[in-house]
């Protein structure tokens, strides 16, 4: 399965990943649009920034995922192609997936339902890895 | 193979899970003595609340035991365990053969006993839909609700029925609100918040007496209540493995891959005692996410699988009223208090491991800070300074942390 790695070397600090993640969940067409409007739209990532490394964290989408098993609703779940996502509706924000995930990927939403990287999987391109300036991120099978 | 799991919870769809991994086709049967499709036991607060709908309830996709191949038998009670058989014996009187068994009972609400309470009027459990149900049936606005036990499920059911009625006392024994998951400074951060929405608690303090509709306490106060809640802790379901010759502690005893003392029979859950790696003692540890790691290992063992659950521990994430938590590990050995006044921290460190710690306020990528428990990570392989910021990567040297970035187990 395809999945996004980092490159912690290529990583210029730039946090375009970031905000390119936060417009493909916006549901705007507009980008400005997007960040100009009242609910800042949320980004599926966090970028962690030392004094001279810097890199970002995404869902590992863990072939053993632990914020599934440990997910009290049922609403964190893998499908068939092996991709950990959350089915919002089911979602208490209970934080039992932050709780778990030895890589602090999950991360809780201004609404009640936590936030996570679902692959872009509707347009199939994840735009951190398609904006990143540097390739410090890419989307490919290892 | 003919599997039989008593339950319907998180352990027992874990195990089907577990089966699963391994064969494909055998038959499972699910038996419950609740009527529902498998749902999850800690959302009936939020239903209660009326923040999750009935059909929101359900713990797994309605064509889970299609999918997964099982039988179901719900609304009925195992009564018994025929070992030498290798059936159980249903109280319809029915049987149902088994080659392999898991007892995944839970637990049940553990009543005090207290003068006059075992016939007072107005008394209520809360640990599953229909006690739920029952409560939400007895409540209206103007009730005046008295909770017994200031615990995970005392404040939950607070939570839930403030939505409902506005006047609300919580009495616990204890010193403080959350003993099993808090310290005192914490409980006392928690119920100052708790205490904002107009719920009133009466600590160091415990039921002597039920009369009328009167609950008198040890220390003479006395509480006039419309619905009377009793959450003071819950007693292991142990009865079936006890009856049929099983090691039985506090919980059922099983070996890490969740085989009772009785052959053939596993057992996973509530109802059963855990390892913790924290302290190096057997306790109950009754939390979901345990409940189904247990049953995924029986599972697959029963299968004929080979798998060790060895990482059970303490851990909760959980919120009142807006204000989130989340702890793991143990509260012993060397504390560093990180709060500041809006959010509250304690970490815990003995023999060069991270032990435990609380994280009230803000809780981002707590799991980072839970897996270096978990994995027993000595403490002098990472940035401990980092650490105690917040949870993040970084703490990690740098061949550490790429394969942590290139991975995903």
């Amino acid at each position: 399965m395809r999945k996004i790695y980092v490159n912690e070397d290529r990583c210029l600090g730039c946090h375009l990943c970031e905000y390119y993640c936060a417009f493909a969940h916006s549901g705007k067409k507009d980008m400005v649009k997007a960040f100009s409007s009242e609910s800042k739209p949320q980004p599926r990532l966090t970028i962690e920034e030392g004094d001279s490394i810097n890199f970002a964290v995404s869902c590992r989408h863990c072939e053993t995922p632990l914020c599934v098993k440990a997910c009290i609703t049922g609403a964190m779940q893998i499908d068939e192609e092996g991709r950990v996502f959350v089915d919002e509706s089911r979602c208490v924000g209970c934080y039992t997936c932050i709780l778990v995930c030895p890589y602090g990927s999950v991360i809780p939403g201004k609404e009640k339902a936590i936030k996570k990287c679902d692959l872009c999987i509707e347009s199939g391109k994840p735009a951190c890895a398609e904006n990143c300036p540097n390739l410090a991120i890419v989307y490919e099978e290892r | 193979m003919k599997y039989v799991i008593i339950g319907n919870s998180a352990a027992a769809i874990g195990c089907v899970s577990g089966i699963r991994t391994i064969d494909k086709n055998s038959s499972i049967t699910l038996i419950s003595d609740e009527p529902h499709f498998t749902y999850s036991r800690p959302l009936i607060s939020y239903w209660l609340k009326g923040k999750v709908a009935d059909d929101k309830m359900y713990y797994r996709n309605s064509d889970f035991y299609d999918k997964n191949k099982c039988t179901t038998l719900l609304g009925k009670k195992v009564e018994k365990i025929d070992l030498a058989a290798k059936k159980v014996i249903i109280d319809d009187g029915s049987t149902v053969e088994y080659d392999k068994l898991l007892v995944a009972t839970g637990s049940s609400p553990f009543v005090p006993p207290v003068e006059g309470l075992s016939n007072a009027r107005s008394v209520f459990t809360f640990l599953n839909w229909d006690s739920a149900k029952a409560v939400k049936e007895a409540v209206e606005k103007d009730s005046r609700v008295v909770i017994m036990g200031a615990g995970l499920i005392g404040l939950k059911a607070a939570e839930g029925l403030h939505e409902i009625c506005e006047d609300i006392t919580i009495v616990d024994l204890a010193d403080r609100i959350l003993p099993s998951i808090l310290d005192k400074q914490g409980a006392d951060f928690v119920q100052k918040h708790i205490g904002k929405e107009g719920i009133k608690f009466v600590l160091s303090d415990a039921a002597s007496s039920v009369k009328g509709n009167t609950i008198s306490l040890k220390s003479g106060q006395k509480l006039t209540y419309d619905v009377l809640l009793v959450a003071v802790g819950v007693r292991p379901n142990v009865g079936l493995i006890k009856d049929a010759g099983g090691n039985v502690n506090r919980g059922i005893v099983t070996d890490n891959k969740q085989a009772t003392t009785l052959d053939g029979v596993y057992a996973a859950g509530d109802c059963t005692e855990s390892f913790d790696i924290c302290t190096g003692q057997n306790k109950i540890l009754a939390l979901l996410p345990n409940a189904y790691m247990q049953g995924e290992i029986a599972g697959i063992n029963m299968a004929g699988g080979d798998k060790t659950f060895d990482t059970a521990m303490p851990m909760n994430a959980i919120g009142f009223f807006g204000l989130h938590m989340i702890t793991a590990g143990a509260m012993e050995g060397e504390c560093v208090d990180l709060a500041d006044e809006s959010n509250y921290k304690k970490m815990f460190f003995a023999d060069g491991l991270f032990k435990g710690y609380i994280l009230i306020g803000e809780i981002s990528r707590a799991g980072i800070y839970t897996s270096l428990i978990r994995e027993k990570t000595p403490m002098d392989e990472i940035d401990i300074n980092l650490l105690k910021v917040s949870p993040q990567l970084l703490v990690f040297d740098k061949k550490a942390r790429n394969q942590k970035l290139a991975g995903g187990k």
